[in-house]
C-alpha cells in the first residue's frame, strides 16, 4: 500500500508520521470497502427494481432483526477499534522525554520566531538536530495561529496568553514545510516557515554561524532574501507604495522626518539603528509597531539589508 | 369522530378561537406548550451567561469577591422581595382572571406593575452609583479604589446579566400593561384567559432568573 | 363527496376557501399572510436568492484559487478573506439552516399532519420577517466594511480586526431568533395539531426529522445567541471574557461557539435525511424499512449532537481526556447515521423504482452522504485528525455533508414537492441533465480537495505552494460544471412557472396527506379535517385515502 500512502500523504519524516499513515490507510481501505458496498447496492437496486409497470403493489418488508443487528453492531465494533487505535497514537505523540530539546516558538502576524536554549533566535526557519526529541513551547503575541508540519503529521493551535507544547522527533534530515493552519488575517497564507532537520554537527555549526550560504551570496541578494524570509516584506514595500512602514524604494540618502519633528538623513547608521532599535526614530505618519530584530539578524544580514536598500533607487 | 366535534364547535364559535384549531382546549394547550418552549430557550440563554460567569469566577475568585463588595446587598435584597411580591400578585391575577373577576384581575395586575416599577427604580439608583464610581465593564472600568484588575470583567458580567434581566423586566411590564388593558375591556373570562396565564408564566421566569442572579452576583463568598 | 367547508370566522384576510392558495388574496396580502404555504414559498425564494449569492462568492473563491501566481490574482488577500467569510456566513446562516425547515418544512409539515396551519401562524410570519431583517443586517455589514473573520468568528481575531464584525454577529444573532421561532412552532404543531388518527408512528418520517431538528433549534440556538451577544459586548465594551490581554480565555469562545454549531450541523443534516426518508419510499413504492429505527435515530442524533462539540477542537489545547471523550462520542453519533443509510438502501430492495428527478437526487444523496459520512471517520480519529484539521480535507468533508447531502436533499425535496407547491410540472429531461451536471460538477470540485488536504494544504489560504496548483485547477473547473447545472435548473424551474396549472394532485403516487389534496392546495389545505387510518408508506396494499371531499 506504499504507493497509496505516497500518493496521498506528504513525505514521512518521523515515526509518528508512519503511525498516522498506517491508520489513515487502514481507514481509507475500510471506508472504501463500505463505500463500494453502498454504491453497488444503490446502483444494483435502482437498476434491478426499476419501475416497469405502473400501479403495482410491492412486498411488505419492514423489519429483519438479524440484518439490523448486524449493521448496527459491526460498524460499532469497527469505530470503537479505530477510536482506541487513534487515541493510543495521539497520547504517545504527546509525551516528551526529559532530555527533549526545548525551543520557544512565538507566532505573530504573520511570522514565526524561534528561540533556542543558547539564546540564538531565528525567524521563519526552525533548525533542529535529527533523531533528537524536540519540545516546542509555543505562544502567540496577537491572535490564534496554528503550527503545522505536514511531514511530521503534527499541528497545534498557538494561543495568546498561554503556553502550549508540541513534541516530535524528526528522523529524516532535510527541509520540511511549516504552515500556519489557523486563520489569522491578511497574510495567513504567507505565514510559512521551514523546518531544517540537520545532523548534530551541522546543527551546532548553524547555531554558531548561521547558514553558510549567507557568506557566499552577494550582499544585496542576501538583503533581498532577508527582506523576504524575515518578514520585512509584510510592512515595507519595494515599489514605493505605502505599507505599515515606509517603503524601501528610494529610502537610502533621503531625509526622513520623525514623529517628534526632528529629521535625519537615512544612512547606514540610521538603517542599522532602525533595525535594532526601531522605536528610537519613528517616521512621521507611521505607528511605532516594528519589533526589534536584535539577536534575530546576524551582522552579515544587517549589512545585506543595507546593501539591498541602497540598490532600490 | 373529530369532524363531529369540529362541526359542534362550529355552531357555537367562540370569537377567540383561531381557525386552525379544532377547539378552544386544543388552542389553550398549544399556546401553553409554545410558552414553555420559549421559556426553555430563555433559561438556556441565561444559562450560557451563568456558565461563563462561573468559569471566570473559578479563574479569578479574588476579583469576584472584590467586585461584589461594590454591590449593595440591601438594595439587591429589597429588589428580590419586590419581585417575589410581584410574582404573588401575578398568581392572584391569573386566579382572578380564571374566576372571571374582572376588577380583581385589573387590580392585581396593577400591583404587579407597581412592584416591577419599584424594581427598576432601585436598579436605576444602583446603576447610577456604579456609573459614578467608574465601576463599568471592561476597558471602560475607571474605578480608582484599587483591587484586582479583573473586576472589570466581573462588572462586564454584572451589567450583561442584570441588563439582560432588566430588559426582560421592561418587556414584562409592557406585556402586563397590554393584558391589563384587555382585562379592562372585559376580554377575559373563565372560558378564555390564556394571555393572562402565559404572561404570568413569563413573569415567573423573570422572577426566577433574578432569584439565581441575586446570590450569584451579590452574595459571592 | 359532501363538500362541507369549515368556515371559521376568526381568520380574517378575506380568503376564499376553494381557491388555490396562490391566487387567494392580492400580491400585497402576501406580506402579512399567516398562511404557512405562502410563508413557505416566500422563504423558498429568499433562501434560493441567498443560495445564489453564496454561490457567486463560491465561484469567486474558486476563480481566485485557479492560479498560485500572485500576478494573476483577481483580488487582494483582504478581499479574498472577506469573500470566503461571506460565502460561509451566507450559506450557513441564510441558506442551509432555514432551507429545508423554513421553506419546504413550513409548506409540507402541517399538511402531512392533517392540519390547516402551524400552531402559531403569526409567530411564523414574525419568524419570516425576523429572517428578512437579519438578512438585511448581514447585507449592511457586507457593504459597510465587510467581515474577514471566517463564519466561525474566532476570538481574539474577531474582537481585534476592522470591519463590520459586530454588525455581522448581530445579524447571526437575529437570524438565530428566526430559527428558534420556527423550531417552537414545529414542536407545538407536531405535539398538538395532528389530525385524528395521526398517531406518532403514523407520522411521515419527514415530520420526525423536522421534529428532531426543531428540538436542536430550540435548545442550542439560545446558547449561540448569548455567545454572539458576549462577542458584541467584547467588541464594544472590551469586557475581556475572550481576550487574553484582559485575562480572558479565547478558547472559551470556541467551546461556546461549537456547543451551538455542532448541533447546528445536525440542524442542517437531519432535515436532509428527513427528505430522503420521504422520497425513497414514495419513488420506490415500498414500505419503509426500519421506520421506528429511523424515527428514533433522528431524535438520538439530536441528543448526542449536544455532547460532541469538542471534536472541532482537538488541536486547540483542550485536555487529552476531554479530547478522548469527544472523539469517542463522535464515533458513536456516526452509528445512527450509518443505520439510516442501510435503511434507505434496504427500502429500495424489491421496490418499483421510478428514476425521475427527485429519485435521482435521492440516489445522489446516498452516494455523496456516503463519502461525507465515511470521511468523517478520518476526522473523528484523533491522531489522523491532528494532521487533517484545518486543511482542505475538512473543507471537502463538510462540503460533502452540507452541500452534497443537505443541499442535494433540498433539491430532491424541491423537485418532489414543486408540483404540489406551484401546481406545475417542470421539464423532466432538462431536470435529469441538470442533475447529472450537478453530480459531476460537485465531485470534480470537491474530490480533489480531499487529496489537497491530506497532502497538507491548509484551508482559508489566499495563496498556495506551486505543487498544489493542478488539484486546485481541477477543483475550479468542477465549480464551473456545477454552476452550469444550476443555471439549467433555474431555467426549467422558472419556465415551468409560466405554464398553466398542469400538475396532477399526486404525480409520484405518494400516500402521505399532502398527495391527497389538490396541487396547488386550497387556502385551508383540507375541505374537511382528515381522519387518518393508513400507515404513511403501506405500498403493499391498495390505497385508502384519508382525505374526503377531494376529486
Amino acid at each position: 500500500m506504499n504507493w497509496l500512502r505516497e500518493w496521498m500523504m506528504p513525505l514521512q519524516a518521523s515515526e509518528h508520521a508512519a503511525k498516522v499513515d498506517n491508520l489513515y490507510v487502514f481507514i481509507l481501505l475500510l471506508t472504501s470497502a463500505f463505500f463500494v458496498l453502498i454504491v453497488y447496492l444503490t446502483v444494483l437496486f435502482a437498476w434491478k427494481y426499476k419501475r416497469r409497470k405502473e400501479g403495482v403493489l410491492t412486498i411488505n418488508f419492514q423489519h429483519n432483526l438479524a440484518l439490523e443487528l448486524v449493521w448496527s453492531i459491526i460498524p460499532l465494533m469497527i469505530v470503537i477499534g479505530i477510536f482506541f487505535w487513534s487515541f493510543n497514537d495521539y497520547a504517545a505523540a504527546n509525551v516528551a522525554p526529559n532530555d527533549a530539546l526545548e525551543i520557544h516558538v512565538t507566532g505573530k502576524k504573520w511570522n514565526w520566531t524561534f528561540e533556542y536554549p543558547d539564546g540564538t533566535r531565528s525567524i521563519r526557519s526552525l533548525h533542529v538536530p535529527v533523531n533528537k526529541p524536540i519540545r516546542l513551547i509555543m505562544t502567540s503575541e496577537d491572535v490564534l495561529h496554528a503550527f503545522f508540519i505536514p511531514a511530521l503529521r503534527i499541528k497545534q493551535d498557538v494561543i495568546p496568553g498561554r503556553y502550549v507544547d508540541l513534541n516530535f522527533t524528526a528522523t529524516v534530515a532535510g527541509k520540511h514545510q511549516v504552515f500556519c493552519a489557523e486563520y489569522c488575517g491578511r497574510d495567513h497564507s504567507g505565514m510559512l516557515g521551514d523546518l531544517f532537520v540537520d545532523s548534530p554537527a551541522k546543527y551546532a555549526e548553524w547555531l554558531e554561524k548561521g547558514d553558510e550560504e549567507l557568506y557566499k551570496m552577494k550582499p544585496a541578494d542576501l538583503g533581498k532574501m532577508v527582506w523576504e524570509m524575515k518578514g520585512c516584506n509584510s510592512c515595507h514595500t519595494i515599489d514605493g507604495s505605502k505599507g505599515e512602514g515606509p517603503s524601501f524604494k528610494g529610502l537610502f540618502g533621503r531625509t526622513e522626518k520623525f514623529k517628534d519633528g526632528s529629521t535625519a538623513v537615512a544612512d547606514e547608521n540610521y538603517i542599522r539603528e532602525s533595525i535594532l532599535n526601531p522605536q528610537a526614530k519613528v517616521v512621521a505618519g507611521y505607528e511605532p509597531v516594528m519589533p526589534t530584530f536584535q539577536g534575530l539578524l546576524r551582522e552579515i544580514e544587517i549589512k545585506g539589508v543595507i546593501a539591498y536598500i541602497k540598490e532600490l533607487k | 369522530m373529530s369532524s363531529e366535534s369540529h362541526v359542534a364547535g362550529h355552531g357555537a364559535e367562540p370569537s377567540f378561537r383561531q381557525h386552525h384549531f379544532i377547539n378552544a382546549e386544543q388552542q389553550f394547550d398549544t399556546s401553553k406548550l409554545g410558552m414553555w418552549l420559549f421559556l426553555a430557550t430563555e433559561i438556556l440563554m441565561f444559562g450560557g451567561l451563568f456558565v461563563g460567569y462561573g468559569l471566570m469566577q473559578s479563574v479569578y475568585p479574588e476579583a469576584w469577591v472584590a467586585g461584589h463588595h461594590h454591590l449593595d446587598r440591601i438594595m439587591g435584597a429589597v429588589n428580590t422581595v419586590f419581585l417575589l411580591c410581584s410574582s404573588f400578585t401575578m398568581v392572584m391575577a391569573v386566579h382572578a382572571a380564571s374566576q372571571s373577576e374582572k376588577a380583581k384581575t385589573v387590580r392585581y395586575l396593577l400591583g404587579t406593575l407597581v412592584f416591577a416599577a419599584g424594581f427598576l427604580v432601585i436598579k436605576y439608583f444602583e446603576y447610577s452609583h456604579k456609573f459614578h464610581d467608574g465601576l463599568l465593564p471592561g476597558t471602560h472600568f475607571s474605578y480608582h479604589g484599587g483591587g484586582p484588575p479583573q473586576q472589570a470583567m466581573f462588572f462586564g458580567f454584572y451589567f450583561a446579566m442584570t441588563g439582560l434581566h432588566g430588559f426582560h423586566v421592561v418587556v414584562g411590564m409592557a406585556l402586563i400593561t397590554w393584558i391589563m388593558l384587555r382585562a379592562m375591556r372585559g376580554e377575559f373570562s373563565s372560558a378564555y384567559y390564556t394571555p393572562v396565564d402565559l404572561v404570568g408564566l413569563y413573569w415567573h421566569l423573570v422572577d426566577l432568573i433574578w432569584i439565581y442572579l441575586f446570590p450569584l452576583l451579590y452574595l459571592v463568598s | 363527496m359532501a363538500d362541507t367547508v369549515a368556515t371559521p370566522k376568526a381568520h380574517g384576510h378575506g380568503e376564499h376557501h376553494d381557491v388555490d392558495y396562490l391566487h387567494d388574496g392580492s400580491l400585497l396580502s402576501w406580506m402579512t399572510t399567516v398562511d404557512h404555504k405562502k410563508l413557505g414559498v416566500m422563504y423558498l425564494w429568499s433562501v434560493l436568492f441567498m443560495f445564489f449569492l453564496g454561490g457567486v462568492f463560491a465561484l469567486l473563491i474558486r476563480m481566485e484559487l485557479f492560479s498560485s501566481d500572485p500576478s494573476k490574482a483577481m483580488m487582494d488577500a483582504q478581499t479574498y478573506n472577506k469573500v470566503f467569510t461571506l460565502h460561509g456566513a451566507i450559506m450557513v446562516f441564510l441558506f442551509i439552516i432555514p432551507s429545508i425547515p423554513a421553506a419546504l418544512g413550513n409548506f409540507v409539515l402541517p399538511i402531512m399532519l392533517g392540519a390547516k396551519d402551524v400552531a402559531f401562524p403569526r409567530l411564523n410570519l414574525a419568524s419570516f420577517w425576523v429572517y428578512v431583517t437579519g438578512a438585511l443586517i448581514a447585507v449592511t455589514a457586507m457593504v459597510t466594511g465587510g467581515v474577514d473573520t471566517g463564519w466561525t468568528f474566532y476570538t481574539p481575531y474577531s474582537t481585534t480586526t476592522d470591519g463590520s464584525v459586530a454588525l455581522m454577529t448581530f445579524a447571526a444573532f437575529v437570524l438565530g431568533f428566526s430559527s428558534i421561532l420556527t423550531g417552537v412552532n414545529f414542536i407545538a404543531t407536531v405535539h398538538k395539531l395532528r389530525a385524528p388518527g395521526m398517531g406518532w408512528f403514523k407520522m411521515p418520517l419527514f415530520v420526525w426529522g423536522m421534529y428532531a431538528t426543531a428540538i436542536i433549534q430550540v435548545l442550542a440556538t439560545p446558547v449561540l445567541a448569548i455567545t454572539l451577544l458576549l462577542l458584541i459586548m467584547e467588541r464594544t465594551f472590551g469586557v475581556g471574557v475572550f481576550d487574553p490581554k484582559l485575562g480572558g480565555d479565547p478558547v472559551l469562545f470556541q467551546h461556546f461557539f461549537w456547543f451551538y454549531s455542532h448541533p447546528a450541523v445536525y440542524i442542517m443534516i437531519l432535515p436532509g435525511m428527513a427528505i430522503i426518508s420521504e422520497v425513497i419510499p414514495t419513488m420506490s413504492q415500498k414500505t419503509f424499512f426500519g421506520y421506528k429505527a429511523t424515527a428514533f435515530s433522528s431524535v438520538a442524533i439530536a441528543i448526542v449532537s449536544f455532547v460532541v462539540w469538542g471534536h472541532h477542537m482537538f488541536t486547540s489545547g483542550q485536555s487529552q481526556l476531554a479530547g478522548a471523550i469527544f472523539s469517542f462520542l463522535t464515533f458513536l453519533v456516526g452509528i445512527p447515521s450509518a443505520i439510516k443509510v442501510f435503511n434507505w438502501i434496504t427500502t429500495m430492495y424489491k421496490g418499483s423504482i421510478s428514476l425521475e428527478a427527485p429519485m435521482l437526487y435521492a440516489l445522489m444523496f446516498l452516494i455523496l452522504f456516503g463519502i461525507g459520512g465515511l470521511t468523517g471517520l478520518f476526522l473523528g480519529a484523533m491522531s489522523v485528525d491532528i494532521h487533517l484539521h484545518d486543511t482542505y480535507f475538512v473543507v471537502a468533508h463538510f462540503h460533502y455533508v452540507m452541500m452534497g447531502s443537505t443541499a442535494i436533499a433540498f433539491l430532491a425535496g424541491l423537485h418532489y414537492w414543486w408540483p404540489k407547491m406551484f401546481g406545475r410540472m417542470y421539464n423532466e429531461s432538462a431536470a435529469r441533465i441538470a442533475a447529472v451536471l450537478v453530480f459531476i460538477g460537485f465531485n470534480t470540485t470537491f474530490l480533489p480537495q480531499f487529496l489537497l488536504g491530506s497532502r497538507g494544504m491548509p484551508r482559508r489560504y489566499y495563496n498556495y505552494l506551486p505543487e498544489f496548483t493542478f488539484l486546485h485547477q481541477v477543483s475550479t473547473v468542477g465549480s464551473w460544471i456545477l454552476a452550469l447545472g444550476f443555471i439549467i435548473m433555474a431555467g426549467y424551474l422558472f419556465a415551468s412557472l409560466r405554464k398553466k396549472f398542469d400538475a396532477p394532485a399526486n404525480p409520484w403516487h405518494g400516500r402521505s396527506l399532502e398527495w391527497q389534496i389538490a396541487s396547488p392546495p386550497i387556502t385551508h389545505n383540507f375541505h374537511e379535517v382528515p381522519v387518518v387510518t393508513a400507515e404513511p408508506y403501506d405500498y403493499y396494499r391498495p390505497f385508502e385515502p384519508s382525505v374526503k371531499g377531494h376529486h
